[in-house]
């Protein structure tokens, strides 16, 4: 397995590079994982990714680097203190400021104006990376094509040859069967599984790190039948959807911590009026404004909390693209079924990076259908007290039938009451959805040793880390085993096999990003179960599968 | 002048509001205009006027406070054969829906949006409202109110509003006439209705608005935007009733690549061979 870093300031073309690159290094075969660190600025700052590509399947970044590409200056200082030992930097002349052997000097600055375009020093750096790892270059060109307008594809394929002419081999090239697997982001992921859902509206106010699910579903629009609308602000983005879907449309919106923030009331809204609605807050580190282009997981709390009074509603968490794909699609259908809001939680770690995973199967998911005419016995009531609380819902102008919808308390007929004993009735009827919803919660991921003494536990996009973390501890083979839980569906908290494998465990560690431990404080509510350790982390940055592995044997075997 | 198909209901508005003659002109309107209440959608936010939806027979949506816009907007984005219609008063559209009513202008999507506009809040008993005069005195402008009063016409038509016009209570044929013509109109249409409040505003009283208003009548160019925005500044001493101001424009639903040709949105179907392009293209 390989660790490549390439780093560079905003504005220098840093991000198509490494999409360039990290397809050439799949479409030869690697499992490839890409994490991606931003600063939130246009121009300038300093941005870098860490590649990391092999032939066994990797989830989680590492923060020991075998070479690494430097763009600019402050690239080098920031990290040269992770590259292993005989590791390289690869980077132009006014770069390499001292005698270290590491360095690899290529004038790609030089090389790309002597081509006719300073631009395409990208592409001399890929082909230099290409050689230095053994890389064939037979795929290149399909690859650039796909990201390289037509007019510009001779230049780039020249200054291709010319940077991987530059360099020598260093590594071997290792044979993985990736090719025919899909590379793809979270967030990326996300937009797929609603479209494939059949999506038709989506709105939102953009917010990082969030917006590119917006952007990837609007560039599909057309072709996929789809209104995409930049609301005003998130409040308009939650009661338009809330409204498109009222009417029958499948609808969708999303933001991140601050603008879920704002679209709290009317969570309640879908909650009370019975409207099925999809939200996914793409987390940041908070409060206010935070760390806008950074990652956390602390809203977890707030948003199977969010809005006054109580109502059911459901909490998927996101923990890797395939998961974001069949979830996002799972979503729409829990929302149809039981009529109420289902949030999903992604961050901005699981959005933007991406991973080699199986090529999605849209048939997996049967979408469900919506109810075309009243079949029932009786007057059409849109809130009609059911046995299991889902009153039959129809859309407005579809049939001869009436479809009120209601925030305030309302009777069958969706219209307003103050009776104690309707009132009592309707929450009873609205909250037996939760209930029945409970019985089809899918348990979190088991990962790890069958018999185990040790178990971690979280939720969401730290499942690629808990996923390498159990693997390189079992292999200390010191006599103690490990596995982990983590959990997809949170809200209701599922707890079968929480139960039954905390029971199993002498120690259970809770592993999360955010400060305070939510997951352990739901799981300690819901169940009484406690965990004996946390390792918390909230700096804005992504715990790796290596970090968790070296927290948890700091703390000593127990 | 009857509604039969749009019924009647008991309603909780005190007697002698304005509310009952607008719900009574609506009914009208929609039945002379031959509207079926399944294909009529009439939407609200929160507030003494938008329990409008709750006492007609038609599909309704009593949403949040301030937030029916949005929510309307985005029904007829979905169904364009409903008919949309918000009804609600000037605290939900001009208060807490302000942005939503600045930024819904400019989308242009076909609904159309009755402002019952009494200059004050009379749900929470009686506060000023954006449009209250200056000097009103209530609970909690207790000297009197100091905030100059929004002059929702007028910046209609500073957004671009493609149909902008003004009815009052006392003048029920006319009221009917206009609303009609909003419906009608193929684009958002404001219409900005003078009621009395009968509980809470004592200076806007009906004598008060009657005393004042008046038709425009033929002579009156409404395609002239600047004449318009003139007119629209009446208010002190005369107040001029009827459309004030009207121009063709395209809507939502013309201007979207999507909405444009083809089925109404929700009837479309999934296309599976682009969701496997779409797919392949991450391979």
């Amino acid at each position: 397995m390989y660790n490549l870093l390439i780093g560079g300031a905003a504005g220098q073309g840093v991000d198509t590079t490494v999409a360039i690159l990290e397809k050439l290094l799949k479409r030869s075969g690697y499992n490839v994982f890409t994490a991606k660190d931003f600063m939130s600025r246009v121009r300038g700052g300093h941005n870098f990714y860490l590649i990391r590509f092999g032939v066994e399947p990797i989830y989680s970044h590492s923060n020991q680097i075998d070479g690494i590409v430097a763009l600019d200056e402050s690239t080098v200082k920031i990290h040269r203190e992770q590259l292993k030992e005989n590791g390289f930097i690869l980077c132009d002349q006014d770069i390499a400021k001292d005698t270290d052997t590491s360095f690899i000097v290529v004038h790609m600055n030089e090389m790309a104006k002597a081509l006719g375009n300073p631009r395409v020093s990208g592409s001399i750096a890929i082909g230099a990376v290409l050689k230095l790892f053994g890389e064939p270059m037979e795929n290149a060109g399909a690859v650039f094509a796909s990201f390289v307008k037509q007019q510009f594809l001779d230049i780039n394929m020249k200054a291709l040859t010319e940077g991987y002419e530059s360099v020598e081999t260093r590594f071997m090239h290792l044979q993985g069967n990736a090719a025919e697997q899909m590379l793809i982001s979270g967030s990326n992921a996300v937009a797929l599984g609603a479209i494939a859902a059949g999506l038709r509206f989506y709105s939102a106010y953009p917010m990082s790190p969030s917006t590119a699910i917006m952007e990837t579903i609007a560039q599909n629009a057309d072709e996929a039948g789809i209104v995409v609308e930049q609301a005003e602000d998130e409040i308009a983005a939650i009661n338009m959807a809330i409204g498109a879907s009222y009417a029958g449309a499948r609808a969708m919106t999303g933001t991140s911590g601050g603008g879920f923030s704002l679209m709290v009331e009317a969570l309640g809204l879908s909650g009370m009026a019975e409207i099925p609605l999809v939200v996914i807050d793409v987390q940041r580190p908070g409060p206010a404004t935070g760390l806008p282009t950074k990652t956390e997981q602390s809203d977890l709390k707030f948003v199977i909390s969010a809005s006054q009074g109580e109502f059911p509603r459901m909490v998927i968490a996101l923990r890797n693209p395939s998961d974001a794909f069949y979830q996002t699609m799972r979503a729409f259908n829990m929302a149809e079924k039981y009529q109420i809001p289902v949030i999903l939680l992604s961050d901005q770690y699981l959005g933007d990076a991406t991973y080699t995973t199986k090529a999605f199967d849209p048939e997996k998911i049967q979408m469900s259908v919506p109810e075309s005419d009243y079949t029932g016995h009786g007057e059409y009531l849109r809130y009609r007290y059911m046995e299991n609380g889902i009153s039959p819902r129809l859309i407005p102008g579809k049939t001869e039938q009436l479809v009120s919808s209601d925030s305030d308390e309302h009777d069958e007929h969706g219209r307003i009451v103050e009776s104690a004993e309707v009132r009592t009735r309707m929450m009873e009827k609205r909250m037996k959805k939760l209930e029945i919803l409970k019985q089809e919660l899918q348990e979190p991921e088991f990962i790890g040793e069958k018999s185990f003494q040790t178990l971690l536990i979280g939720w969401g996009s730290v499942w690629g880390a808990m996923e390498e973390a159990v693997r390189l501890l079992n292999q200390d083979k010191n006599g103690n085993a490990y596995a982990a839980l983590v959990f997809g569906d949170i809200y209701p908290l599922p707890t079968k096999l929480l139960r039954e494998k905390a029971a199993e465990a002498s120690r259970i560690i809770d592993v999360e990003q955010n400060a305070t431990g939510q997951l352990a404080a739901l799981i300690q509510e819901e169940t009484g179960i406690i965990c004996d350790d946390k390792i918390l982390r909230y700096d804005g940055r992504q715990i790796s599968g290596e970090e968790i592995a070296e927290q948890v044997r700091k703390e000593g075997i127990r | 002048m009857k509604a039969e198909n749009f019924c009647t209901y008991e309603t909780a508005w005190c007697p002698g509001c304005g509310n009952f003659v607008i719900l009574e002109c609506l009914k009208t309107a929609l039945e002379q205009l031959g509207k079926n209440p399944a294909e009529v959608l009439v939407a609200a936010g929160i507030g003494q006027a938008a329990k409008t939806p709750q006492y007609i027979s038609a599909n309704t949506f009593c949403g949040l406070h301030g937030r029916s816009l949005p929510a309307a907007v985005a029904a007829k984005i979905a169904n364009e054969n409903l008919t949309v219609i918000v009804d609600t008063g000037d605290g939900d559209s001009y208060g807490e829906g302000g942005n939503h009513f600045i930024h819904n202008i400019r989308r242009n999507v076909d609904i159309t949006h009755f402002v019952h506009d009494n200059q004050i809040y009379g749900l929470t008993k009686g506060q000023a409202s954006p449009t209250s005069m200056l000097g009103l005195k209530t609970a909690v402008q207790v000297d009197g109110n100091n905030n100059e009063p929004l002059n929702p016409v007028l910046l209609a038509m500073a957004c671009g509003a493609g149909f902008v016009a003004r009815a009052f209570t006392g003048h029920k044929e006319h009221l009917i006439e206009v609303m009609k013509q909003a419906i009608e109109y193929n684009g958002y249409a404001l219409v900005d209705i003078l009621q009395p409040c009968v509980s809470f505003n004592k200076i806007n009283t009906f004598a008060w608005y009657n005393q004042r208003v008046y038709e425009l009548d033929d002579t009156y160019d409404c395609h002239n935007k600047i004449g318009a925005m003139q007119k629209a500044m009446e208010f002190e001493e005369q107040i001029p009733i009827g459309v004030l101001y009207q121009e063709k424009k395209a809507s939502f639903h013309q201007k979207n690549a999507v909405l444009k040709a083809g089925l109404p949105l929700l009837d479309r179907n999934t296309n599976t061979n682009y969701v496997n392009q779409l797919i392949q293209s991450y391979i």
